[in-house]
């Protein structure tokens, strides 16, 4: 909860991308989020990726629902389109957007309540419908806008501020969307832009519905000794299994990497995603292999984290449903009334 | 890297570029805080507390600060430190409360000092409060020495000089004015306690060139014209005037020409432009009165006809950068040029010439002509004998002569109180007191203004020329001077970082505005100022390098480019930065204000 806004004056030597631009012509308004809020840090994440990878600051549908998660919109890419919809609602509205504007790259950003309480359906039906856009869920296992209640997400035996420990199961979204058919899953922490960045440039990039389930934590609320989502409890038992590097069309390749551990993922543009395996026996191409490590280390008490499951061979809604490729309020009257000769066969074809 | 410690007087002081590049190190951001608040007066006294002639040298200072400031390199030009100190001047209300009590009854020691510049005047003024008898001995009628002698009233107007000079004499000083000394030795017999010699650089140089001595009656040195035009002997000068010099000195003498009636002016130099020692306003208000500065021309001879000057012959150069990045100069290749004069004045530098000290009574002098002095201490190789301002180590500025002043004056003390002038020398230190007021409220501006340099306003150039009292730079008014404040970076609040309470959360990484903060893994000095959000590469601004954090890394704080908005420390969610005002103690006989 800041009052003083951050000042337009920047590093002098702050680079400009393809584009032109600095990372600063991505940002957003002055967050008012409490001071040390993961989601800030998820929001400075999206600012970077997107500035990296010099996409039009202008041309993206950020939409959320409610929540602290999803006042975040507001606080990156501020030239661009944003709807701030109904609690849990989030998807229904993306979907909209992006059914009818598929040049535009579509930012979905939701909240554990958001998503795994008031919006579970709705979350549950997105993921099945392949909408091509990146869901980030800022999953901090509180209610922190309602003052700290156990969120959904929230860990079974995990304590609240207060010291009372949470008695319910708790939901896991990675576990759904990999079970619900998602083409990339990801998990990653908000203390973490390293891991963090790459991946959500890889989802941005992404064809069909790219998730990314990112533990943020609430500092007001829930980062107290006793909680599984705090800075502390997450350092402490986070395992990365895998490194998403982003790889523009015509970038070199500068990193050295040990031969075999490395494995390049082609997108759709051109680009590659090269995937940097830190444990050896993790196939991030497997769902099931990939369901079952998450469930068994989440038992044990730790967070997988790093891109857990790509499908290279994607699709989305558009491909499935078959629709004109073009943004409908590009359609003219010839694209939208195909004249009398077309209406006639179309009747004839129900004689 | 090592834990940086900020309990070491000298990291914050860094910090102030302005403070750490200003001699006397004034603390400029707290009295442009001051200014901001319309408190003229404290501002006013806590640059006298330093450097002494606020007024003086609000007009007349060399002004190392400014091209230190940190908005030359945030964003482009730096704070117009000098005028802000300026419109504190003259804004000022009633001092007199504020002067340091001189007490009646004296501590019983005599001390000499000879000449009556601002370094002898800044000794005296430190020195009567502690209850010294001080004696002050000067070749002219008046104080104030080359500051009345050698800077023209159109840009140190006398009701200025005679204030601020007038100040000290009035606190007790006994005057033996109008008789020059002749004999350090007799002076020496006289047994006062300790002598301080702040007699300046008042050796104007010559040109040795074929035809100079039969020219004689046609060439002035430069700062002796100053000093017979500041005394009223000299009152016009016609015909066409060369000035040859490119320091402040040519420049007050060609504007002096010029409104003494010259027919014409003309400034020759024999180096390129971007290198003359005149300050870069110093040129543009010549060039602004329309006098030309011609540059890359050595003299090479004064052509005269039976003893009648006709003018001086130049020889064309250019200059040629070297490997080492130094400028050298060649022949042109073009022809000699002859230009016309009737009057040549010579401002091609000074030195100290101290004739009047017997060189076998233990004041040794290096090959240089310079006294040999401890360069802490300011103490000559006779234990009774101090130096000071230009005297002691050549040609500097009014702002060096208060800070030799201090030195001395501390030395002075400790020798007369029998104690040891370096063991017992007080250190320097820094206090360290937290601005935060409140959730969003400090006490300092901490938003950053982006407002361009404020242009000061000069008077109309036909009434500036009209007059040798004429002061051309008008100063900022009230208002001006509160718009200019606010763009003062606030450099003395300082970043402080407790490791123990950093939760590494990045929230302070990812709102400071300049990319100033990292978290990274420890390495090396170089290979550190490579790895951080944006690459350190200006060496002369220091890390701020934490302990290790529970993750293993550190903090890393580039200071080179913080805007000091305190957005890291409003974003912080456990405190672990805190905006904390550094007030660096430099030692100084009774500080007044703080």
């Amino acid at each position: 909860m800041t009052f003083v806004a951050k000042p337009k004056v920047h590093h002098p030597r702050l680079p400009l991308n393809e584009l032109g631009l600095t990372r600063r012509d991505y940002e957003g308004s002055v967050s008012t989020l409490c001071a040390g809020c993961g989601h800030d840090s998820v929001s400075a994440a999206i600012v970077q990726a997107c500035a990296e990878l010099s996409l039009p600051p202008h041309r993206f549908s950020k939409i959320s629902g409610i929540g602290c998660s999803s006042k975040t919109p507001s606080y990156f890419l501020n030239r661009s389109h944003g709807f701030n919809s109904v609690h849990g609602r989030m998807p229904s509205v993306a979907t909209g957007a992006n059914m009818a504007n598929q040049d535009l790259y579509c930012i979905g950003v939701s909240g554990d309540g958001d998503s795994a309480s008031i919006g579970l359906g709705q979350f549950a039906h997105i993921v099945r419908r392949r909408i091509n856009m990146l869901y980030i869920v800022d999953n901090n296992g509180t209610y922190g806008l309602t003052k700290g209640q156990f969120s959904a997400t929230n860990d079974k035996g995990s304590t609240s501020k207060k010291g009372k420990p949470n008695l319910y199961e708790s939901i896991d979204l990675v576990g759904l969307a990999l079970q619900l058919g998602a083409s990339f899953v990801a998990r990653s922490f908000s203390g973490d832009k390293k891991q963090l960045v790459p991946l959500i440039k890889a989802g941005l990039m992404h064809k069909g519905f790219a998730f990314i389930d990112v533990i943020s934590p609430c500092v007001a609320f829930n980062n107290h000794q006793g909680s599984t989502k705090s800075y502390d409890y997450v350092r402490g038992h986070i395992e990365s299994v895998t490194m998403a590097d982003f790889i523009a069309p015509q970038q070199e390749i500068t990193a050295d990497y040990e031969p075999g551990s490395t494995e390049d993922v082609a997108m759709p543009d051109g680009s590659r995603m090269r995937l940097r395996k830190l444990d050896d026996s993790y196939d991030p191409r497997d769902r099931f292999a990939a369901l079952a490590h998450v469930l068994e280390r989440q038992a044990a008490g730790e967070v997988v984290t790093g891109l857990l499951y790509v499908d290279p061979d994607s699709t989305d809604c558009h491909e499935i449903m078959n629709t004109i490729q073009k943004p409908l309020n590009t359609l003219v009257e010839n694209d939208l009334c195909p004249g009398n000769g077309a209406l006639d066969r179309i009747n004839a074809s129900y004689r | 890297m090592k834990p940086t410690n900020i309990l070491d007087p000298n990291y914050f002081h860094k910090v102030v570029d302005c403070q750490w590049a200003c001699p006397a190190h004034t603390p400029v951001p707290e009295y442009i805080r001051l200014i901001a608040q319309e408190r003229y007066t404290e501002a006013y006294m806590l640059n006298w507390d330093s450097n002494v002639f606020p007024g003086i040298l609000g007009r007349t200072c060399d002004r190392p600060c400014e091209p230190a400031c940190r908005r030359v390199r945030t964003e482009e030009k730096p704070v117009a430190i000098c005028r802000l100190k300026r419109a504190a001047a003259d804004l000022k209300g009633d001092i007199t409360p504020y002067l340091p009590r001189v007490p009646t009854q004296k501590n019983g020691k005599r001390i000499a000092i000879v000449g009556a510049g601002p370094a002898s005047l800044a000794v005296a003024r430190d020195l009567l409060p502690q209850g010294y008898d001080v004696h002050m001995f000067e070749r002219d009628p008046y104080g104030g020495g080359m500051m009345r002698s050698q800077i023209p009233a159109f840009r140190l107007p006398e009701s200025v000089l005679d204030d601020e000079v007038n100040l000290i004499l009035d606190m007790g000083v006994n005057r033996h004015f109008g008789q020059e000394i002749t004999s350090m030795k007799a002076l020496i017999d006289q047994d006062f306690d300790a002598y301080f010699i702040g007699t300046g650089a008042p050796k104007g140089r010559d040109l040795d060139l074929p035809g100079r001595s039969e020219v004689d009656a046609h060439v002035s040195i430069g700062i002796n014209w100053l000093s017979s035009v500041a005394f009223g002997h000299t009152s016009s000068i016609s015909g066409k005037v060369i000035v040859m010099g490119g320091g402040n000195t040519a420049m007050d003498c060609c504007r002096t020409a010029r409104r003494l009636g010259a027919e014409s002016v003309s400034v020759v130099v024999r180096s390129a432009f971007e290198v003359m020692k005149a300050s870069e306003w110093e040129k543009e208000d010549a060039m602004a009165e329309g006098i030309p500065i011609i540059n890359n021309r050595p003299p090479k001879e004064f052509v005269h006809e039976n003893g009648k000057l006709k003018g001086i012959l130049f020889e064309c150069v250019r200059p040629v950068r070297g490997a080492d990045g130094r400028l050298s100069y060649e022949p042109s290749g073009e022809p000699d040029v002859f230009m016309e004069c009737d009057h040549v004045l010579m401002a091609i530098g000074q030195d100290n010439y101290c004739p009047w000290i017997e060189r076998d009574i233990g004041i040794e002098f290096d090959r240089w002509d310079c006294p040999k002095l401890d360069e802490v201490t300011l103490q000559s190789t006779h234990p009774k004998v101090f130096f000071g301002g230009d005297a002691a180590f050549g040609p500097e500025n009014i702002i060096w002569a208060s800070a030799h002043a201090h030195r001395a004056a501390i030395s002075i003390h400790l020798f007369c109180q029998g104690m040891d002038l370096k063991a017992d020398r007080p250190p320097e230190g820094v206090n360290l007191i937290s601005t935060k007021m409140g959730i969003h409220e400090w006490s300092y501006d901490s938003a950053h203004d982006a407002a361009k340099r404020t242009p000061v306003p000069h008077v109309e150039k036909e009434r500036a020329l009209s007059g040798i009292k004429v002061e051309v730079e008008l100063g900022f008014d009230a208002a001006l001077a509160a718009k200019e404040a606010q763009r003062c970076l606030n450099c003395d609040v300082q970043t402080v970082f407790s490791e123990r309470l950093c939760i590494e959360c990045d929230a302070c990484v990812d709102i400071c505005p300049m990319d100033c903060i990292s978290f990274t893994e420890n390495a090396e000095e170089t290979s550190l100022r490579t790895r951080l959000s944006a690459p350190a590469l200006n060496l002369s601004q220091d890390l701020y390098v934490s302990a290790d954090l529970p993750t293993g890394r550190v903090m890393v704080k580039d200071e080179d480019v913080c805007v000091h908005c305190g957005l890291c420390a409003e974003r912080c969610p456990t405190n672990a930065w805190d905006m904390q005002r550094s007030i660096l103690h430099i030692p100084q006989l009774g500080s007044y204000a703080e």
